[in-house]
């Protein structure tokens, strides 16, 4: 009941003046509640959608320059000696890059100055010189140019993010790396390119060699480990439990586990896998296997709720007219339900992978921590996955792996994205309703 | 064979298991004078031979799986020579692992010595040896399994009810993946706990108020033994969630409350998907943000208003997570209020009650109790939630209420004394489990209670 009516019908038969007068009284601070209450609603509404917007629009400010990378362009001439003849990847490529850096500044001497005069590039400079000469071999005396890679250190002055104008000590190049910098930019030498590496390089220590293809192809063959099991299983275990399990004790408590299992908190399954998996029956630690097999545990409890919803929105109608023409139970559900239940299911299923993809509590249980250089190739080698590498690069404390964390987080936003997008496509492609 | 090859020539086998079976029946079928004779279709008897093709060979090989490292290690360690096997336990699986190491091609911790070589190259022989044995034993099982069934394929055989039996059975053991989940994670956290609890007391774990996990690692260092009160650790998590909570209990409800009642269907449409799509945000995302963005800036505005602001407060992590849990607290109350009949608000409007009346006064009453367990569950979550504490809260222990100081959480905790390299009788490694099975025990009680509020609330209005 309400209470200012109960109140004004009290009032109406005291015989203290007619209902609709007090009614009048009291509306419009009525009114004015019931505006502010509305106000709340849409205010609480507009501050998700601000924070939302806040959160995308600072990880795309701070990110989207790591796509691009600085790059400084270096004339190397090979003299008589500089390459190895019978083995040209084994020359010192080290050396012809230091080489060519002191050819383009001469008057450089002294050795603090050399050494912050090579500093400026980075180490990969020599790797990126080695692929270039097995791929044109080059004749004793010729000269080729090249863009090589920038330390991150330039890289960040070009950006922005590092200010020339503060005094030499807060700053992390010296007044003479500047001046060096200063006459490349005049010589149109140093640019910022399309950042390749990012997309094509495992981790690094270095930030300008550091890229994302490592963890995204650790991300895939741990997702391929979890669809693989979960999918089976999940449905499985909802065409029994929606379709043929008794209602009996048994089944209550399995229902009681699922349901409780996907609330539990994601870093118990953590240690689940690593008291069980790792210690126990002794799998290789940091492999997309484990990883795998923990998050499939963890996403099993949503595939099977989502499966269950899909099989009880099938009409028993269909049921009743397979098994009337002498269908089997079992022939009912694979011939029939589990066709017609199959698109709801998948999206159960994609929403769950996408979970998974994003998870990384229980992943830094089993060791999948560990700082990984090599692009893994296969199930048991040691990998990162995507927000693995996120949590990694975030603890970094170099100023560019913060761009490259931000820059991380869109391509596995990107890859949610379209998971959940497919998954929505899906929903209504295929809902039906009878 | 590697196990990968192993399994695709099962899966071979069982194709052509499948295609034998079904071409006798379909023989026998013409023998017999036509389909009708056979008391299955044709395809039943090719499933049946499948079926016995793969699944006991899959079982064996599952076996293996499970067991080739300990049989390996154990008959390695049984070769290696005399003066090795005499170390003192911890030594001996400190050799064992980096032998495994330098067989599997990795990094090895100390100098490689020509006995870690001869046992490393013995057990890889070992490997092989064993390797090749199960795939002899699998793929014999394999082709036994076809024989059998071909062997036995008959008119009268009740292919059908033997398959559907078989495949019941694999239903039942999928659904109860959960409850072996569920024990494994009972079990295995119990089970070091209860090595945790034999070296710390009970009381002392639950009751203490000093928390420092540091253990020395020689006898003679200063500050020795390590401090396991835990009381600290669950007052930063109780400080944190309940922070998260201010945030999305009034936020999540005032949304679901205005999405369900007031909104009209274009606002819903945009708003709705919008906050999905915060839902779907991975915890490590608001960890970075947490940590890069928002505690700068309460810092910042604590030094602008005067205030000593930790880098690490406990505000930023819980403002942060509070966010995170509005679209759970949302979609839950948004659930529940729309189970409330519509004859409830029609009978308050017809008494002349404004929308917020109807809301405040009859919505919210009767679809407290799932609003309650809705919010039992976020706090769940909140209590779990591991990313955006390790990434924006902080690590040392401080018995405070105070949000703008640094204080740590059981997540965090776990996370700290799990990650790198770690022994597993020390009790700082074993502490873990400890707050883990606290975690569980928590997380669990909360659950069970808002699943059994949630599911009473939803059989009244049903």
């Amino acid at each position: 009941m309400n209470k200012s009516a109960g109140k004004s019908v009290a009032r109406s038969s005291s015989g203290r003046g007619r209902t609709i007068d007090i009614v009048n009284k009291g509306l419009k601070s009525r009114y004015r509640k019931e505006k502010r209450f509305r106000f709340y609603g849409l205010l609480s509404i507009v501050a998700s959608v601000v924070f939302l917007a806040f959160l995308l629009s600072s990880i795309v400010l701070k990110g989207y320059s790591a796509f691009l990378q600085t790059y400084i362009k270096l004339d190397v001439s090979f003299e008589a000696g500089m390459l190895d003849k019978q083995n040209p990847g084994r020359s010192d490529f080290q050396g012809i890059v230091k080489a060519a850096i002191r050819d383009y500044y001469p008057d450089v001497t002294g050795r603090q100055d050399k050494r912050d005069l090579f500093s400026l590039f980075s180490s990969g400079a020599a790797f990126q010189l080695r692929e270039e000469v097995l791929n044109k071999l080059p004749e004793e005396g010729s000269s080729i140019s090249l863009w090589v890679l920038a330390d991150d250190d330039v890289d960040m002055l070009m950006k922005g993010h590092m200010k020339r104008d503060v005094p030499e000590g807060e700053r992390r190049l010296n007044d003479k790396q500047l001046r060096w910098i200063e006459r490349l930019e005049e010589e149109g030498r140093i640019a910022l390119r399309f950042n390749t590496t990012f997309f094509t390089a495992g981790d690094s220590r270095e930030p300008e060699l550091a890229g994302i293809w490592g963890a995204v192809k650790g991300s895939f063959y741990t997702m391929l480990v979890t669809l693989v099991l979960s999918f089976p299983i999940g449905i499985a275990a909802a065409v029994y439990l929606e379709e043929f399990a008794p209602k009996n004790l048994a089944t209550d408590f399995i229902e009681v586990n699922i349901n409780n299992l996907a609330a539990v908190p994601s870093i118990v399954f953590g240690l689940l896998g690593l008291a069980v998996f790792l210690n126990f029956f002794g799998m290789p630690r940091s492999t997309p296997l484990v990883g795998g097999i923990v998050l499939m545990l963890m996403t099993l409890p949503t595939i099977i709720i989502a499966s269950r919803a899909a099989l009880k929105a099938v009409p028993p109608s269909i049921r009743e007219a397979a098994l009337g023409v002498g269908s089997s139970k079992l022939q009912v559900v694979t011939g029939h339900v589990l066709p017609l239940a199959l698109p709801g299911m998948l999206t159960g299923t994609i929403i769950g992978m996408a979970q998974a993809l994003g998870e990384t509590a229980p992943l830094l249980m089993i060791g999948m921590v560990a700082f990984i250089v090599d692009v893994p190739g296969g199930f048991t080698d040691p990998a990162a996955v995507m927000p693995v590498q996120i949590y990694l690069w975030a603890d970094s404390p170099e100023r560019a792996f913060v761009e490259r964390t931000s820059a991380a987080i869109m391509v596995l936003l990107a890859f949610l994205i379209s998971m959940n997008a497919v998954a929505v496509v899906m929903r209504r492609r295929f809902e039906r309703r009878w | 064979m590697s196990p990968l090859v192993l399994l695709l020539s099962l899966l071979v086998l069982s194709v052509a298991g499948f295609l034998i079976g079904r071409q006798k029946a379909l023989d026998l079928a013409r023998r017999e004078g036509g389909a009708s004779r056979l008391h299955s279709l044709p395809a039943y008897y090719g499933a049946l031979t499948a079926l016995w093709c793969c699944l006991p060979a899959f079982f064996m090989f599952l076996i293996w799986l499970g067991f080739e490292q300990s049989i390996v290690t154990g008959l390695m360690v049984a070769d290696l020579p005399e003066e090795a096997r005499a170390l003192p336990p911890a030594r001996l699986n400190v050799l064992i692992n980096d032998i495994r190491s330098l067989a599997s091609g990795n990094i090895v911790s100390g100098e490689v010595t020509p006995l870690m070589r001869d046992a490393a190259a013995q057990y890889i022989s070992l490997k092989g040896i064993g390797r090749m044995i199960t795939s002899v034993i699998v793929l014999v099982a394999a082709v036994a399994g076809i024989l059998a069934v071909y062997r036995g394929i008959k008119p009268r055989l009740r292919a059908r009810n033997h398959v559907e039996k078989v495949i019941m059975g694999l239903l039942v053991v999928c659904s109860t993946i959960a409850i072996f989940t569920t024990v494994g994670i009972v079990l295995s956290i119990l089970y070091e706990a209860v090595r945790f609890f034999q070296q710390i007391p009970v009381a002392e774990f639950l009751f203490g108020l000093e928390w420092s996990p540091q253990m020395a690692i020689r006898e003679d260092q200063v500050g020795s033994s390590g401090a396991f009160g835990a009381v600290p650790v669950f007052a930063g998590t109780i400080l944190i969630s309940a922070i998260a909570m201010l945030v999305a209990a009034p936020i999540g409800l005032m949304s679901a409350v205005f999405l369900s009642e007031y909104a009209d269907r274009r606002l819903r449409m945009v708003a709705k998907p919008l906050l999905e799509v915060l839902a779907g945000i991975p915890t490590v995302v608001y960890g970075f943000f947490a940590a890069l963005v928002v505690a700068p800036l309460i810092r910042n505005s604590g030094v602008q208003l005067g205030i000593d602001v930790s880098s690490e407060s406990a505000l930023a992590a819980g403002l942060v997570m509070g966010v995170m849990i509005i679209p759970f607290v949302s979609s839950l109350s948004d659930d529940v209020i729309n189970a409330v009949p519509q004859t409830l608000r029609d009978g308050a409007y017809s008494v002349g009650a404004t929308r917020s009346e109807t809301i405040r006064h009859v919505l919210i009453p009767a679809a407290l109790p799932g609003i309650v367990g809705g919010l039992l569950l976020a706090v769940s979550r909140a209590i779990g939630e591991t990313m955006i504490v390790v990434m924006a809260a902080g690590l040392s222990a401080n018995l405070t209420a105070n949000p703008l100081q640094a204080v740590t959480t059981v997540t965090v905790q776990i996370v700290t004394l799990l990650v790198g390299d770690q022994e597993f009788d020390s009790p700082k490694t074993l502490a873990a489990f400890a707050l883990g099975l606290v975690l569980f025990v928590g997380t669990l009680f909360l659950n069970i209670i808002a699943l059994t509020v949630v599911r009473k609330y939803r059989e009244r209005y049903e």
